[in-house]
């Protein structure tokens, strides 16, 4: 028994956040004020996902923790020790198993279950601040529905680039009805929103909570013209072989070497594990995994 | 043909100024005043200077107030209408050539001659055509055409006037000294632009110090000493 | 036919203090009305209660409205006032970075209000983001560049382009050639002046500067401490003003 409080939160403020997190499935897409707490880590790693995740754990979940799809980064593997002390839960690499996944950056590209809760962690909460500096007039905006203004970046995006520059962090229209930012996961990932998981965000700093109820319509905004598309480089893995994943690239040398990877971890290990080898990929060995 | 229907028909004018900053004194400077203008008639305002000459012309266009009385021209009573009205009588039915050219600066000459058109929908190639020809016939040299009038001499300045003035064919127009300033071929040019302003059937009121000019056009002179108030001594 | 815009009895006050009062006039459709008076005459209060930037205390703002004839706009709800302001309404600021996004691209700034109503064809958006920087004199090869780097002429044409592009009926102006230079003045009053003919535009215009209600205006409002001393035809108010104020307000003018 350690001596936090399960989940590190009191249980008065982990009700709290969960009224914010059903009021925010309530109105998917609509961001939710709440009393974000000051987290033993800094902004920017996370606390608002943290504290999301920390309402949300009970004993028996199987906690997964992802930072631009890796299970193996320091953000990831502090957020996974974290709750390993405080909540003493079960942990994972392996999202089929995964109960509760809290990722910075990505979704995973294996599919979610019904069985499943993702909870990102989001910088800025707010998709017109780009453009809108006050508060004040982007919540009228959103009460109003008044959204010509996203559109104004992304003609902006058109005008200087030739097509919609933005790749990450791309913005959605909830429902036909709230404009949201998915926190900055690749556009790529922009299709998997509608999914069978519930999809908690978490903004720490700004202090607020929004969500995606089960199979929520998500829309990625853009022209007649110039179509939302889910791009992504135009690779295989050179690991595993996979087409149809989200890459990283890896420069490996200073001659001008550089292999693409699955950013998603699990996803390479077990498409490895089934046999599947890539341009640069060696045979899959469990004692190396 | 001439219409015993006046276009302009004045009754019982009287017209003071109060100087509100100089002890509210009360300055008379018409009362009385009669006038009955009809389509085809020129008529003349008479009277030394400071008669009223100009001030009688400046409440026909409703540039000043009448204390009392009417100024009909066509149906509106300029003395009583709403500005939207004297607006849209002064757009489509009464002209007003004044002494000064009082324009937006570094506007094109065309443009400023054309603008009356345009005001009425004229589409704007037809406007700067009809500008064009005017200009050419009062003998702006072309090249000036692009040019803002504001740098003009005296003379082109009172000519782009009148060329703007008759732009549009006004059934009433008031002509404040039209031919000052112009030389003989112009002045003729002039002459018979106030000609076939009549013909066509405009009801002309004038100031004239051209005697000669007076004598050609005018059917009528009225003299407007005569509604000129009694000054107290 | 009906005034586009008819004003009741409005008032506004700061504290004790009288902002405006008992200010009422009909506007018709394509009157260009200017609003004169000194510093704290309270004719920004009005033109601000006029266009909804300022609740004001009493008094009626009655529009023709495109669907529902005429309403009051004040007491309308928030999201249909709103939604005039950007379309049959437009607001001309004072200076042009009030009026104007600085960190968007001159195009994107004449584009917004198109999005704001609707648009989403980026190549018909630019196409008339084109169009209307050529209306108002600004080359189509600016189309891409931000605002900061335009002179303060070009940044005011660019913001009557932002304004005039969705084809409002009623344009309010503050200002609208304060500060800048006298010649960049004129070329503005011009195109102003055909904008208003051209489109049909009513306008509402409040100045301190005779010389461009004499220009610009068929109608003139004089007010003084807050309330309408004298009202009437441009020229009239200005050639023969009736009352002390405007009397004074005229003879002040300093003659070139």
């Amino acid at each position: 028994m350690s001596d936090y409080n399960f989940a590190y939160l009191d249980e008065q403020t982990k009700r709290m956040i969960r009224r914010a997190i059903l009021k925010a499935l309530a109105i998917p897409g609509y961001q939710v004020p709440f009393a974000s707490r000051e987290m033993p880590m800094p902004y920017g790693w996370g606390t608002g996902g943290v504290q999301v995740s920390a309402a949300c754990l009970t004993p028996n979940d199987t906690l997964k923790v992802i930072d631009q799809g890796a299970d193996d980064t320091t953000n990831a593997v502090s957020i996974r020790k974290f709750f390993e002390k405080t909540a003493q839960v079960a942990t994972t690499e392996e999202t089929a198993r995964a109960s509760l996944i809290q990722t910075r950056h990505r979704i995973p590209e294996e599919p979610l279950t019904e069985d499943q809760i993702l909870v990102y962690q989001v910088p800025i909460p707010e998709p017109l601040r780009f453009l809108e500096p006050s508060e004040v007039e982007t919540r009228k905006m959103h009460a109003l529905e008044e959204y010509g203004l996203m559109h104004v970046k992304l003609y902006e995006d058109i005008s200087q680039h030739g097509a919609i520059a933005t790749a990450y962090a791309y913005p959605v229209k909830v429902e036909g009805r709230y404009v949201m930012d998915p926190s900055p996961i690749p556009k790529f990932d922009n299709p998997k929103l509608s999914m069978a998981a519930i999809q908690l965000f978490g903004a720490g700093r700004e202090q607020r909570i929004y969500a995606l109820p089960p199979y929520t319509q998500v829309v990625s905004l853009d022209f007649e013209d110039h179509p939302f598309e889910a791009s992504k480089a135009d690779h295989d893995c050179d690991l595993c072989g996979a087409a149809d994943s989200y890459l990283d690239e890896v420069i490996t040398d200073d001659a001008g070497g550089r292999m693409f990877v699955c950013s998603d971890t699990d996803y390479c290990r077990a498409r490895r594990a089934a046999g599947h080898i890539g341009a640069q990929g060696a045979p899959y060995e469990e004692a190396t995994a | 043909m001439k219409g015993t229907q006046a276009m302009i028909e004045i009754e019982n004018l009287s017209k003071s100024f109060t100087l509100h900053n100089q002890g509210g004194a009360v300055i008379p400077v018409m009362a009385g005043a009669h006038l009955h203008v009809g389509p085809g008639d020129c008529v003349a305002l008479t009277g030394s200077s400071g008669a009223g000459k100009s001030t009688l012309m400046r409440m026909i266009y409703g540039n000043y107030r009448a204390n009392t009385g009417r100024i009909l021209v066509g149906e509106t009573d300029v003395a009583r209408a709403a500005p939207r009205d004297i607006i849209q009588l002064r757009r489509h039915t009464l002209g007003y050539v004044s002494q000064f050219l009082r324009v937006v600066p570094r506007v094109p000459t065309r443009d400023v001659v054309a603008e009356p058109l345009m005001i009425l929908g004229t589409p704007r190639e037809a406007a700067l055509a009809r500008a064009e020809a005017l200009l050419a016939r009062l003998n702006i040299p072309e090249r000036l055409w692009s040019l803002s009038p504001t740098t003009f001499s005296g003379g082109e300045q009172q000519r782009v006037n009148i060329a703007r003035g008759f732009a549009h064919d006004f059934p009433a127009l008031l002509l404040d000294e039209p031919t000052a300033s112009l030389d003989a071929t112009n002045r003729e040019v002039v002459l018979t632009l106030i000609e076939e302003a009549k013909a066509r059937g405009a009801a002309i009121v004038g100031i004239f110090h051209d005697e000669a000019a007076r004598a050609r056009l005018c059917d009528r002179e009225v003299d407007v000493t005569a509604f000129t108030p009694a000054r107290a001594a | 036919m009906t005034p586009l815009l008819q004003v009741r009895d409005l008032a506004k006050f700061y504290g004790p203090r009288r902002g405006c009062e008992g200010v009422s006039f009909d506007l018709w459709p394509g009157e260009v009305m200017g609003i004169v008076g000194e510093s704290g005459s309270g004719k920004s209060t009005l033109l601000s209660c006029l266009a909804g930037h300022l609740p004001p205390d009493r008094g009626e703002v009655i529009f023709d409205t495109h669907g529902h004839g005429p309403r009051d706009t004040l007491t309308m709800s928030e999201p249909e006032r709103r939604m005039l302001m950007r379309t049959d309404w437009a607001f001309v600021h004072q200076h042009a970075r009030d009026g104007l996004r600085m960190g968007v691209s001159a195009g994107g700034n004449v584009g917004e209000r198109l999005m704001a109503v609707g648009a989403r064809h980026y190549g018909h958006i630019r196409e008339q983001a084109i169009d209307w920087l050529g209306r108002v004199e600004i080359a189509a090869d600016r189309v891409d560049d931000k605002p900061q780097a335009f002179s303060g002429g070009m940044q005011q044409r660019l913001q009557i382009a932002r304004n005039l592009v969705t084809g409002p009926r009623l344009v309010f102006m503050d200002e609208p050639t304060g500060g800048l230079d006298v010649s960049v003045q004129a070329r503005l009053l011009d195109l102003l002046r055909g904008l208003v003919r051209e489109m049909g535009l009513s306008a509402i215009i409040v100045t301190h500067d005779l010389a461009v209600v004499r220009l610009l205006a068929d109608r003139l409002m004089v007010m003084k401490d807050g309330r309408v001393v004298e009202d009437g035809l441009t020229d009239q108010v200005l050639d023969d003003p009736q009352h002390g104020y405007t009397q004074l307000l005229v003879s002040s003018v300093l003659q070139v």
